[in-house]
């Protein structure tokens, strides 16, 4: 029996406003306990919510990035429950009217695009934080009190939630790359998983190939990257298809995930069910998005990543252009390719070399890199590390590096050459044998030899040539 | 002082005028009210603290123990709210002091405003100025017996379903609930949201007006407020000429309505014609029939969500336990009366899974049905009549064992809260030696038609409001 | 209309109201008869009518993101029945 896994993402992004979603303390980190809050989000008696503008034109706007349609009404709705965190015993969230709903966003896959469907987008407010005391350190179970710091509460979020549209963990992890790229271009959040600006929860089910049903789903929760969600899901899913197979049935729960051990750990049972008792907030007023507003935040719209993504996979492939594009690279690399270098040798520069030297892609000149790209193969491969090192810097001019040509001339190199294959006479025999692989080790000794001034390609020439016909 | 400064039939209009024409300092008029606290409130019971401390340049007014004042306690008549003391002033408290009002005391209330007898209040009960052994009604009691007891020239209230409009029935003095939408309520410990609104009570329509004029008007705190576009026009038509009056068939026909209160109440339409007032019927099918149960829906639900805040953490009572969860239910029962408990059950039900479209969902909509009737009725008519309470003030323990008939003191001023609508009660009369109110409803926004319906009325009938036993 | 003492426990519950034993009962009877009382809206059909959830017919009420002076730490615990290191203290939730 075939299984497909059948995955859904529930989404919270952190938006950076300046000030919280329905007060106007300032949101922010590192501030001192309960330093940045105020009646409104202490929940003190008679005080009222008032929502933050940015917020709204924000969640319009990411609705639009998304292809939502923006709701010409949304109503703002009370989910009651208690915790110490939620200072009002209710958070003010959108129910049945959110702010955008049916979008979709186009994932590029290798095998072709897939469509993942956003059921809706919608404004709610974050809660504050606890802090365990006691017991185990930083475990729940025997604290012996809880401490409360509001700062955080009242943080503008936007909750995602797509159709259960995603049918492996490597498309959920592009996916969620392909979104929190369009997040951070949208200038709205950092989105950061580590920092807690981004959260993720899968909800996961399996079910036969081909079928169209939908099994019982169970939630993962508390991931903190997206590979950790990524393995997350697919040890869910492992669990789910052997409970099936052995004749078990998949009961709904939640469940952390330790990437560390691979163990999945269902949280412990609630009491009782959740009944939040939605209803219309009745201290705030429907948000009707006007016409002008719309058009504005849909002017503001960069083009976004998944378009991006289509166009560059017509010129190299559509791994790197993912690449390129979910790591803020391609506008680098099309300034680099319309200063005249090669695309793929470009990408393969700005992707690997620039990345891996810390050399932040905003400052480079694309035309000194360009440059840089082209003499790749010429100058000796030291030279040219050290250019990538510096390509960022103010004033950066290529001349000086592309001036030391790498050494190619033969007679210079044949004698270091046959030294090196006299040092390694038994990976001589193992190459004639035909372990092609061990070219790259001669040459890699010859580059050591030159201390990396040899012309890589020059030495792999001479090296074959020694070594002859087999 | 007393000479000057008599307190039982000093006006907030005289009030403002001793004080301006330097008669009398606003730390003698204090002083002057805080003296007739101290020898009557012990029989009334009408405030649960008093401020010692003048500060301010004007008059003093007494502020329902609902609305917070910042550095002065404020319970909400509750015990899971004895000794909170606000940081912060509600917006309609700092448009007093800016108006330079000095802040009296903090009026007795039902506990979170729930209830038309004040016999909710964890601190006990107010009782009547006219009769001590009766109500002052309720929530608002302990404002409307400071008022006409001498206690205070003038006070805000809080007004859900009739909490301002019914104490100043029984109590014989004026009260507006306002167009909801018209005073901030940022600051007043919510009871309904969508229901709650701060008013004036005094002994004078024009009073009422310009203590409306000085609170009222848009509060960006609040986003359900507005800002009111035509000025306050003080009273001072005696005459009714023009005015249509319509006064809903299915309102007088209620049989809870005492032949006192339907007589006291015709002869005041009867008047109002004489000054020239056109009167005729209009139909509310719905409104008074569905009224009730509609917001014995609406409010209970709102109010289940408002009262999650008090659990003993940030503010309050706290009774410990070894548990959140513990500490949060016990709090919460101990500290909540029994009327809380009872709404904050009903409310939560009326929400719960199941149960929201059959309950609050379906009032959500009689709701609707209570605007469009009144709407309609707006065509023709200036204001709306009805008698304000179907009863004059009852005995203290009456009706506190029966929450349903406490309910039904409400029956008349319900509706016209549901849709938003300004209510005023002027005294209209007597029945058996104790004040009966005339309900004005308006239209949205139509207080100016209301003060003027409302102060040619108490020119005409000419009143004593004093109660009898305190002349 | 009656409500059954289970439903009320678990109103309860949902309320996070300890309820002892005598308040169960009296409260199971009295809200029965508010209940019954109150049914009464489910009399009519209203299918077509919308809801109310506002008087006033307001929309797009909002306020521009500046920043205002956060409440000073004294004041934000002023009434806090227990706090240690400028935190709200309650035991624990588990």
């Amino acid at each position: 029996m075939s299984w497909e896994p059948v995955i859904g993402l529930e989404i919270h992004v952190q938006l950076k406003t300046r000030t919280k979603m329905f007060c106007r303390c300032p949101v922010g980190f590192g501030a001192p306990e309960n330093t940045q809050t105020c009646p409104v989000c202490l929940g003190f008696p008679g005080a009222l919510p008032v929502p933050n503008r940015t917020a709204i034109e924000w969640v319009v706007k990411l609705g639009l990035a998304l292809g939502c349609q923006i709701a010409p009404r949304a109503v703002f709705a009370r989910k009651n429950y208690f915790y110490p965190d939620l200072p009002k015993g209710y958070q003010i969230s959108q129910y049945d009217l959110p702010s955008c709903t049916n979008g979709n966003v186009i994932v590029p896959l290798p095998d072709g695009e897939h469509a993942v469907g956003i059921v809706r987008a919608h404004l709610e407010e974050d809660a504050a934080k606890n802090t365990h005391v006691g017991g185990r350190s930083g475990r729940i179970g025997g604290a012996d009190y809880t401490l409360v710091d509001y700062n955080r509460g009242g943080t503008p979020l936007v909750e995602i939630v797509t159709e259960p549209d995603i049918h492996s963990a490597e498309e959920a992890k592009r996916f969620l790359q392909l979104l929190r790229q369009t997040i951070v271009e949208l200038g709205i959040s950092d989105a950061e998983m580590e920092k807690g600006t981004l959260r993720v929860d899968a909800n996961v089910s399996v079910r036969p190939e081909g079928s169209n049903e939908l099994r019982t789903r169970t939630e993962i929760k508390n991931m903190n990257s997206f590979s950790h969600i990524a393995r997350g899901i697919e040890a869910e899913v492992e669990r789910q298809v052997a409970l099936w197979e052995s004749g078990g049935k998949v009961e709904q729960h939640t469940y952390d995930f330790d990437v560390a051990t691979g163990i999945l750990t269902a949280r412990r049972e609630k009491e009782e069910a959740d009944d939040y008792r939605y209803f219309p907030e009745p201290d705030l007023v429907p948000v009707e998005p006007p016409p002008e507003l719309v058009d504005r935040m849909r002017a503001e719209l960069p083009e976004l990543p998944a378009e991006r993504i289509r166009r560059i996979a017509e010129t190299l492939d559509h791994e790197r252009a993912l690449v390129l594009v979910t790591g803020g690279l391609d506008a680098l690399w099309h300034e680099t390719v319309a200063a005249g270098a090669d695309g793929m040798a470009a990408s393969n520069v700005i992707a690997n070399q620039l990345v891996g030297a810390g050399v932040d892609p905003a400052s480079v000149s694309a035309a000194e890199l360009a440059k840089l790209v082209g003499a790749r193969e010429r100058i000796p491969r030291k030279v040219f590390d050290e250019a990538i090192g510096k390509v960022g810097d103010a004033g950066f001019a290529a001349e000086p590096y592309l001036a030391q040509e790498a050494v190619s001339d033969a007679g210079a190199l044949e004698p270091i050459v046959d030294a090196v294959l006299a040092a390694n006479p038994a990976q001589v025999e193992q190459y004639r044998a035909g372990k092609d692989g061990l070219l790259g080790f001669f040459v890699g000794q010859v580059m050591k030899e030159t201390r990396g001034q040899a012309d890589a390609r020059a030495v792999n020439e001479l090296v074959r040539a020694k070594l002859g016909s087999r | 002082m007393s000479a000057v400064v008599d307190t039982l039939r000093l006006t907030a209009e005289d009030a403002l005028g001793l004080v301006d024409r330097g008669e009398v300092s606003p730390a003698e008029l204090h002083a002057a009210y805080l003296q007739a606290i101290d020898e009557h409130d012990g029989e009334l019971h009408a405030y649960l603290r008093t401020v010692e401390e003048a500060e301010g340049t004007s008059i003093p007014i007494a502020l329902k123990d609902v609305i917070s004042t910042k550095g002065v306690e404020t319970t909400a008549g509750s015990r899971i709210l004895s000794g909170y003391v606000p940081v912060f002033d509600s917006t309609v408290a700092a448009r007093c002091k800016e108006a330079g009002l000095t802040l009296l005391g903090k009026t007795n209330t039902d506990e979170f405003a729930m209830g038309s007898s004040t016999e909710n209040s964890a601190f006990g009960p107010s009782r009547n100025p006219w009769d001590p052994t009766r109500v002052p009604g309720g929530s608002g009691g302990g404002t409307a017996a400071a008022v006409s007891g001498g206690l205070a020239p003038w006070g805000l209230g809080s007004d859900t379903g009739g909490s301002i409009k019914q104490p100043s029935a029984l109590c014989g003095n004026v009260g507006l609930r306002p167009t909801y939408g018209t005073v901030s309520r940022y600051g007043i410990v919510a009871f309904a949201s969508s229901l709650d609104q701060v008013g004036p009570v005094a002994k004078t329509v024009r009073d009422v007006a310009l203590l409306y004029g000085m609170v009222s008007g848009r509060d960006p705190a609040d986003s359900t407020t507005v800002e009111v576009d035509e000025p306050v026009r003080l009273p001072t038509d005696e005459r009714l000429d023009g005015l249509r009056i319509g006064v809903p068939r299915q309102a007088v026909a209620l049989e809870a309505i005492e032949p006192g209160v339907r007589e006291a109440f015709e002869a005041t339409i009867g008047l109002a014609e004489e000054l020239g007032a056109d009167v005729g019927e209009c139909d509310l099918p719905l409104s008074f029939d569905y009224g009730m149960p509609c917001y014995y829906l609406i409010a209970p639900a709102e109010a289940s969500s408002n009262l999650a805040r008090y659990d003993g953490v940030r503010y309050g009572l706290r009774e410990d336990a070894e548990t959140y969860r513990g500490m949060v239910e016990r709090t919460r029962d101990a500290g909540f009366g029994d009327e809380p408990k009872r709404r904050i059950m009903l409310g939560t039900y009326a929400l719960s899974a199941g149960y929201y479209d059959a309950y609050y969902g379906q009032a959500q909509r009689v709701r609707t049905l209570i605007v469009r009737e009144h709407a309609a009725a707006f065509e023709t008519f200036d204001v709306l009549a009805t008698p304000t309470s179907p009863t004059v003030a009852f005995a203290l323990g009456d009706k506190a064992a029966d929450p349903l008939a406490m309910y039904a003191c409400d029956l008349l001023t319900i509706p016209s809260c549901l849709a938003g609508l300004p209510g005023l009660s002027v005294p209209c009369g007597f029945s058996e030696g104790l004040p009966v109110g005339l309900q004005l409803i308006g239209p949205q926004f139509g207080e100016n038609v209301l003060f003027r319906a409302g102060h040619a009325l108490e020119r005409a009938l000419d009143l004593d409001l004093v109660p009898e036993r305190l002349r | 209309m009656a409500i059954t003492r289970d439903q009320v426990v678990h109103v309860a519950r949902l309320a996070r109201l300890d309820l002892s034993e005598e308040e169960l009962a009296r409260l199971t009877g009295e809200l029965g008869a508010i209940l019954d009382a109150v049914s009464k809206v489910s009399e009519l059909d209203l299918a077509d009518v919308p809801p109310t959830s506002h008087p006033l017919d307001l929309a797009n009420v909002w306020d521009e993101d500046v920043p205002h002076d956060a409440l000073p730490l004294d004041d934000v615990l002023r009434n806090a029945p227990s706090a240690e290191s400028g935190m709200f203290k309650v035991p624990p939730t588990v």
